[in-house]
């Protein structure tokens, strides 16, 4: 292994020693003596040539979301980069392990406005982990390492590496050996033990106490030892958008969504909970509404592995700094004996009972369900996701990724997530349309073996559709969308309907037919304007040994509810389409 | 709004000080000063910032997530030397000469250049000192003026040691990638 190499060379095998398989991006100028080096390495290093360098980037953000492991993106200098910017933002947000490798100009033009010359590392400064720009080949071997190392570990999150052409072009023998030079770099991972006892001894003197399970569970791999904890000390879980998969909803404590679109069992709870602990969240606007009036009797435990998360956007009384799964661990082994819990249990059947009274009360997905107002469409949106996911628990091995807008929120709250982490895939922090059917690529590439199912608005949709000539061409099959296809950047709709006095501005939207551009495309394309099709439709998507798209043409001027309208309370929630 | 005085050891690498600069200007703290040099550990820089922030602790724990920053202290209400340096180019017709020269001797300030009309005078010391010494010379017209950032230091044998992190930041045949 000590041979000469050349920059590009040593890229590729920098990514295979660090365990990656599959790469999605787009070749130009400043980026060919990669692609030149990859040809050799092949067999052990795939690329997916994408259609637009923000679907690579959306690819990469999947497969890393529905893995675990790093997601790799790839893009030439200038306008390569640029459209790398949206997914890297997106995957800053949300926290996911992402590497993005952009060509820049030769070292001797670097600064004179050469051809597709772009200050990429400086553009991305904000929104990446960490970033570089390497004009020394030797450089090369230790970048990589230190770059997939400072994405994976800790707080995950996007980094990005600028390489000039000529870096790449010439040759060094690489030094895998060098230490890693990192003396401001050293995630907690281990929780503080006084904490953890403070922890304890706050959780047992609940009388309401309530759990909200955010992405950090799924991230360190902690939903068993969630599940131990919730059993163990009866208290009832609310999942976060993206802690659903953390907590089984089928799971008698299971409470399901808070936030703007939330039940409003679970942000009732929350107002009312006097301890509440927040296990991997990061208490995000959409989730407290108007923090400063968010959950007022509560005394908050915090943890998070990011210490800045911590007493950002509301006051804790217990900061754990740390890794989920080893606080819930370290959690478990400090708890007391089972008689000393008692006290602890006593409580738990009365708080959720009354929770359960509040759910009754306000239906959460019944109201939905039993939909008398909604008879008269001839496709409520509601039918696509009562029957997809009846479908999908009969079936198993599926996942879900989602774009951003009404079609999102209804799937967050109209699917019974039961099938484990890293099933729920979607935008949350950044809320990227265009998000679902590129990223859908990096999941199905992922697990061959799942039915990946896309859920897209129409708005999003044509975004990035351009990514299903990719997924053809890659011979990928398990990959169905279902465009929910209302005419309108539905979401915006909504609140101008709401809040705007209908007052619909740049929110009426056309399209193709989409079946046929699915057609187009080699795949199949099926239209479904009548719930009675809707089954029918689902079946024929999954018999089909291929990918397929529905354009559920549904209803038009739907709302989403429960909504707590911005800026507000969540005590202040308009419950159904009477209240608003 | 209550100022702080923010001492930072960084990594020694390309773009750090951009770094550390974007990210205070895009959390919305008010950077009032800046200074950045060599520490006494080759590989790692020492940085003074003065913010101003209702909330310093995010401010600290934001620049925490710098992988470059080694260590963060916010020295503001520790016993400090804090320092910063004003050169000023003042009018100095023959008949005022004399006066500038002795009230640069009351406030320690150093002569450092003479020309036909004009002086160039240069003072260090602490920030209301500056502050004092700079209204004191006013009457006598400044051409020119220009302050260094504030640097500030813990009194006493407490403080913050780049040596510590020695074992890491320093070459030891390592080579310091290139970063920006
Ligand atoms: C890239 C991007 N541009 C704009 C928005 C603002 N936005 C949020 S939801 C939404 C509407 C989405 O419409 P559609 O994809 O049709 O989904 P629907 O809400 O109708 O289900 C828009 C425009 C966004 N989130 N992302
Ligand atoms: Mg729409």
């Amino acid at each position: 292994m000590s041979e000469t190499r050349t920059g590009a060379q040593i890229m590729c095998e920098a990514l295979i020693r660090e365990g990656v398989e599959v790469m999605f991006g787009i070749p130009g100028g400043a980026i060919m003596p990669f692609y030149y080096a990859m040809w050799e390495y092949r067999d052990k290093l795939r690329h997916v040539l994408c259609r637009h360098e923000q679907g690579a980037g959306h690819a990469a953000e999947g497969y890393a979301r529905a893995t675990g492991r790093i997601g790799v993106c790839i893009g030439t200098s200038g306008p390569g980069g640029t459209n790398l910017v949206t997914p890297i933002a997106d995957a800053m947000m949300d926290s996911t392990p992402l590497l993005a490798i952009c060509g820049q100009v030769g070292s001797h033009v670097l600064g004179k406005d050469a051809f597709q010359e772009t200050d990429i590392t400086g553009i991305t400064m904000p929104i990446t982990k960490h970033n570089y720009l390497v004009k020394d080949v030797n450089d090369l071997a230790y970048v990589f390492r230190e770059a997939i190392y400072i994405a994976t570990t800790g707080r995950p999150g996007p980094v990005l590496i600028d390489i000039t052409k000529d870096a790449m072009q010439k040759s060094t023998v690489p030094n895998w050996d060098q230490k890693l030079n990192l003396p401001g770099y050293k995630p907690t991972y281990a929780p503080n033990r006084k904490q953890v006892r403070e922890a304890v001894k706050l959780l047992l003197s609940a009388q309401k106490p309530l759990i909200i399970a955010g992405n950090g569970v799924i991230m360190s791999g902690a939903t068993e030892e969630l599940r131990q904890f919730a059993e163990t000390l009866r208290i009832p879980v609310i999942t976060t958008l993206h802690g659903i998969g953390s907590f089984p909803e089928s799971h008698p404590l299971s409470l399901g969504m808070p936030g703007m679109h939330g039940w409003v069992h679970c942000n009732r709870a929350i107002q009312e909970c006097d301890v509440l602990f927040n296990i991997g969240g990061r208490f995000d606007d959409r989730v407290t509404g108007k923090a400063s009036t968010f959950a007022p009797n509560a005394k908050v435990i915090h943890v998070d592995i990011d210490p800045s998360e911590i007493g950002k956007n509301v006051k804790v009384t217990v900061p754990i700094v740390g890794d989920a799964r080893l606080t819930l661990l370290a959690l478990l082994e400090e708890l007391p004996e089972r008689e000393a819990l008692a006290e602890l249990h006593s409580h738990a059947s009365d708080w959720l009972e009354h929770i359960r009274d509040l759910q009754e009360k306000h239906q959460g997905k019944q109201q939905y369900v039993n939909r008398a107002n909604t008879a008269q469409w001839a496709l409520p949106p509601h039918d696509v996701y009562e029957k997809l996911n009846r479908t999908l628990a009969a079936r198993g091995n599926y996942r879900v990724v989602t774009d951003v807008g009404q079609h999102q929120m209804w799937a967050a709250q109209l699917i019974d997530w039961n099938a484990g982490p890293r099933t729920h895939i979607t935008s949350g922090g950044a809320g990227t349309m265009g998000f679902a059917v590129p990223a859908s690529l990096g999941v199905a590439i992922a697990h061959p073996n799942d039915t990946i199912w896309a859920i897209v608005g129409d708005g999003g949709f044509q975004m990035t559709n351009q990514e299903m000539a990719t997924i053809k061409q890659e011979g990928i099959k398990n990959i169905k969308i279902a465009v929910i296809n209302n005419g309108y950047l539905g979401m915006v709709r909504q609140w101008q309907e709401l809040f705007e006095n209908k007052r619909y501005s740049g929110t009426p939207l056309s399209g193709p037919d989409f079946a046929k551009l699915a057609e187009a495309y080699g795949w199949k394309g099926l239209t479904v304007e009548h719930a009675d099709q809707v089954q029918e439709a689902i079946d024929e998507a999954h018999a089909t040994d291929g990918p397929v798209l529905i354009d559920f043409r549904v209803e038009r001027e739907v709302n989403v509810f429960p909504m707590v309208p911005q800026n507000k309370s969540i005590a202040e929630m308009i419950i159904t389409e009477a209240d608003a | 709004m209550k100022t702080h005085t923010i001492v930072l050891l960084v990594q020694d690498r390309p773009g750090v000080l951009s770094r550390v600069a974007g990210l205070v200007r895009r959390r919305g703290y008010n950077i009032q000063s800046l200074a950045v040099g060599h520490s006494e550990q080759p590989g790692v820089s020492r940085m003074t910032i003065v913010v101003e922030s209702e909330d310093v602790e995010q401010v600290v724990k934001q620049l925490y997530r710098l992988i470059e920053v080694i260590k963060v202290s916010d020295v503001t209400d520790d016993p400090i030397v804090e320092r910063e340096m004003v050169v000023l180019k003042l009018n100095a017709p023959t008949a005022s000469r004399h006066e500038i020269v002795s009230m640069c001797g009351v406030f320690d300030a150093k002569i450092v250049d003479v020309g036909a009309s004009t002086m160039i005078v240069e003072m260090t010391g602490a920030p209301a000192k500056v502050e004092n010494f700079i209204e004191v010379v006013r009457p006598y017209g400044i051409r020119e003026l220009m302050r260094t950032g504030r640097i500030a230091m813990v009194r006493g044998a407490r403080g913050q040691f780049a040596t510590e992190y020695v074992e890491h930041a320093g070459p030891n045949g390592v080579p310091v990638p290139t970063t920006k």
